[in-house]
């Protein structure tokens, strides 16, 4: 054979492919789905009122100039119930909370806010899931960040913590 | 006891987790014209289901799944182009909602990988058949 380097490619592509294996076993897998609406308007949308005494949700309530987190729960959904003291602490930090309530019914919203509290300003009811298919959201609990002219800033998937407390303040203030 | 216990569980109702709420009417009805139908159907088995992440939303009995196939067939029977909602659903979820990958950036990789391999191969076989003669 006159070109012996030619024997090594056949190692190099195993090399590769086993690289690659070892890369994708090292990596932490990321099962979470992001939506791809950061830096977008929030899309048009009108909710009924997801329960009595509590105002409905459309796009322009948000929109009129106060950065303020958007907050996507369901009175059936347990982490919702885990992040519900740490949206009463983010209400105390003068943050002004909306939320979208996904597949539920009036009396079940009423009674979750009468058990953990009501941070809400405004709660939308989607029952058909046809807003948060517009969001890009793909679950509950879900928190937005939305600048004061109605610009998606920031998706957190999954229950707020305490540790995600400051860090969500600090987005909604620097929207300001 | 021992009997007891497993009848119980019989009797145990499951939890109702998904909440409750409409299934949007075009979640589960088939188009009136089938072609339009047929065409929804190619591209809903070409859409990934957010919620139970390896089937398509045509295989997916998801609420999510449900409300995509509604919004396939809307906008299909509005007479919207299939690659225009397949685009309208990156455009929300990224390229990861399709199991249909772009021609460009990695995507290209993928669509130009076998012939890469298969003119590689060829070039490779035509040494060896050389030297033989």
């Amino acid at each position: 054979m006159n070109r012996p380097w030619l024997l090594w490619i056949p190692l190099a592509v195993v090399a590769f492919i086993g690289g690659l294996a070892i890369y994708g076993l090292a990596v932490p897998k990321d099962d979470q789905v992001h939506s791809a609406m950061i830096g977008k308007k929030l899309p048009e949308f009108a909710l009924p009122a997801a329960t009595a005494g509590v105002p409905a949700l459309s796009n322009t309530d948000m929109a009129d100039g106060k950065p303020r987190l958007l907050n996507i729960f369901a009175s059936w959904c347990l982490p919702c119930k885990a992040e519900a003291p740490h949206l009463e602490a983010l209400k105390s930090a003068g943050v002004e909370i909306d939320a979208i309530a996904i597949r539920d019914k009036p009396e079940d919203v009423a009674a979750f806010l009468a058990e953990f509290g009501n941070p809400f300003r405004r709660i939308g009811s989607d029952s058909e899931l046809a807003v948060q298919l517009k969001l890009g959201s793909s679950g509950v609990p879900e928190t937005y960040v939305i600048g004061g002219d109605g610009t998606i800033l920031f998706q957190h998937i999954g229950d707020i913590r305490a540790e995600h407390v400051p860090m969500l303040i600090e987005k909604v203030n620097a929207a300001k | 006891m021992r009997t007891f216990v497993p009848l119980l569980l019989m009797l145990a109702a499951p939890v109702w987790a998904q909440g409750s709420g409409p299934t949007p009417a075009l979640a589960n009805r088939q188009l009136a014209d089938p072609a339009q139908e047929a065409q929804a159907m190619r591209l809903m088995h070409g859409l990934r289901c957010i919620q139970c992440q390896g089937q398509s939303i045509a295989d997916s009995d998801a609420d999510m799944a449900g409300t995509m196939r509604a919004e396939v067939r809307q906008q299909i029977a509005a007479g919207q182009k299939p690659h225009a909602i397949r685009s309208w659903m990156i455009d929300r979820y990224g390229e990861w909602v399709s199991f249909e990958p772009d021609m460009k950036g990695a995507g290209l990789l993928l669509w130009i990988a076998p012939f890469l391999i298969f003119f590689a191969a060829i070039w490779l076989a035509r040494g060896l058949f050389r030297r033989r003669t």
